[in-house]
């Protein structure tokens, strides 16, 4: 399985290849003014991989819709007219990858998770949301974690419709947390008042994942 | 006539992904986990019932792990990923994983 | 003695290039148990920082072949781990390795044959050792290789076969250049399909064992078209790479 991947900072034991240096961007600079916005054990890319769990879903657009269920008083939906409806906005973000890579400035347009819960009455003890996908995918994450302008549902990714091959039609994107969390091809979000760990947190990644502590694996 | 080149490349990229592999893409850290070899191994998917062995699943080997998926019916079979402590191994979707006694 | 799941410290021994983008790396492991034909290693490159990239390759050469074991790679544009390969790596470097690895896409000349090996690019570096040990084991089991590159001087290992198709013992080595061709070409000119495998297929028949290996597309075209030939798939084996040359 080809994979990059760091040492935590207190694991040393591992033989060293002579001249490996890997095919890497800067940690940031200072004079760019970058290093201060790549989280720590992150390099910068370019590029915007393409890597998935699954087959890339083709949902069309007539059978599309965005659901939000569970611990609400009313579950609500809208499909794809309704949903580009909705109040949209520019979205100018930093991603960071589990597997070392942050993209500076990537450029999104969608629907604020704010938004969207605005379109719904929060049962008392609703603690969290379980972000679905078509394909199976999950991920899970506390409702305080989506609020305040956090996560957004995005459509368009650099002034063009979200391919299907990076989430489109609609993927979740949470800046704040590492990109496994950032679901592709999201179909809706289910509120619970328990945890659910989900695709990756459940086999071994970490249940936050806050890319600025470095939460990437459970335990650490 | 022969059809060109560069005709049939793009028909074929366009109809299949490069990007899938199969098990015998994750065999060492399977290998790793299990103690031997598994992508000789047949296993029963626990969705559709097909019996493939582990090297004939399809692998997609996702940033934070690989997951192996049925040929036929695209279900997952295995889920396995290598952090820097531990390797996960998820065989939920395989309803079994057969281990020839030579 | 070393157990092949786990990590071990490989010093390399020679390297010959064998086309422009193509090298072999000979490695001698210590306390190396043998292998089987079409068993791979897991190669782990680690940075002085920690940071580490892992990636399989197919051992080229044959199990007969002690003291050193070959691994084929070809040099890829955005290739992290081939990049630094080819061009950091001198003999005396050492290189961390795991294997053998592998149990289903292997082939002895006790399973017998015929054998039917199909190729794309670097796809037939797992089949060259099966075809090296065929011939080191002096078995005259029906062989028949067919390999596509995109340029003839894109051909991994063209001189060997060629030679070891000459020895008329029952292996037969058939190309497709799927780009360009030389003056004089008398191969297949386009890329794999269900015509070129049933010619190819003819002299051996339907009870062939398979191995195909190379890009998902090229082993996805092979395989469907031999199983609407007639081929049981329980014989057919597979092995898809990443993005190389057909």
């Amino acid at each position: 399985m080809g994979r990059a991947t760091r040492l935590p900072r207190h694991v040393t034991e591992r033989f060293v290849t002579r001249g490996f240096v890997g095919r890497r961007g800067a940690p940031g600079s200072s004079e760019s003014g970058t290093a201060s916005r790549v989280p720590p054990g992150q390099y910068l890319t370019t590029d915007f991989p393409v890597l998935s769990a699954g087959p890339t879903p083709r949902t069309s657009l007539d059978t599309w819709s965005f659901t939000i269920d569970g611990l609400v008083r009313e579950p609500v939906r809208w499909d794809w007219q309704q949903f580009l409806a909705l109040p949209a906005r520019d979205f100018v973000v930093d991603i960071s990858c589990v597997t070392k890579w942050t993209k500076l400035d990537m450029r999104w347009r969608g629907v604020s998770v704010d938004t969207l819960l605005e379109g719904v009455e929060l049962e008392p003890n609703a603690a969290f949301v379980i972000a679905w996908s078509d394909g199976g995918y999950t991920t899970n994450l506390p409702i305080a974690d989506v609020l305040n302008g956090q996560a957004f549902v995005a459509y368009e990714y650099d002034g063009k419709p979200l391919t299907p091959e990076h989430g489109g039609p609609a993927r979740l994107v949470v800046p704040g947390r590492y990109f496994w969390k950032s679901a592709k091809w999201v179909r809706g979000m289910r509120v619970t008042a328990t945890d659910e760990p989900g695709f990756w947190e459940s086999l071994g990644y970490h249940n936050r994942g806050d890319q600025w502590l470095e939460e990437r694996y459970s335990g650490d | 006539m022969e059809e060109t080149g560069e005709m049939r490349e793009q028909a074929d990229t366009m109809s299949v992904d490069d990007t899938v592999l199969d098990g015998n893409a994750v065999a060492g850290a399977l290998a790793a986990a299990f103690g031997s070899d598994v992508t000789a191994c047949p296993g029963r998917c626990a969705h559709c019932g097909t019996v493939s062995v582990v090297g004939e699943l399809r692998a997609y080997l996702h940033s934070p792990g690989a997951v192996l998926r049925c040929p036929a019916c695209a279900g997952v079979v295995l889920r396995v990923v290598e952090t820097t402590e531990a390797t996960y191994v998820d065989a939920r979707g395989a309803a079994y994983l057969r281990f020839d006694r030579r | 003695m070393a157990s092949p799941i786990a990590w071990q410290i490989a010093t390399v021994s020679a390297i010959r290039d064998e086309t422009a983008s193509v090298r072999t790396f000979s490695l001698k492991v210590p306390a190396w148990r043998g292998h089987r034909a079409g068993q791979h290693v897991d190669l782990r490159l680690t940075a002085e920082d920690g940071y580490s990239v892992e990636r399989s390759y197919s051992i080229a050469s044959e199990p007969e072949r002690t003291g050193a074991i070959d691994l084929t790679v070809e040099r890829l544009p955005d290739g992290e781990a081939s990049a630094f390969l080819h061009d950091v790596v001198v003999v005396g470097d050492r290189l961390e390795i795991r294997g053998p690895i592998g149990g289903y896409f292997v082939w002895d000349v006790s399973v017998g044959g015929p054998l039917l090996l199909v190729a794309g690019g670097s796809g037939v570096v797992p089949l060259m050792a099966m075809v090296r040990h065929r011939t080191r084991s002096g078995s005259t089991v029906l062989a028949r290789l067919l390999l596509s590159s995109r340029h003839v001087e894109e051909i991994i290992y063209r001189e060997e076969l060629e030679g070891l198709a000459a020895r008329a013992d029952g292996l037969a080595v058939v190309h497709t250049l799927t780009r360009s061709q030389p003056a004089g070409w008398t191969g297949y000119t386009r890329r794999l399909d269900e015509r070129m495998l049933a010619e190819v297929l003819e002299p051996i028949g339907i009870a062939a064992r398979t191995f195909i290996c190379g890009p998902t597309a090229l082993v996805e075209t092979a395989a469907n078209g031999l199983v609407r030939l007639g081929l049981p798939a329980d014989r057919i084996r597979t092995e898809r790479f990443g993005p190389t040359g057909t």
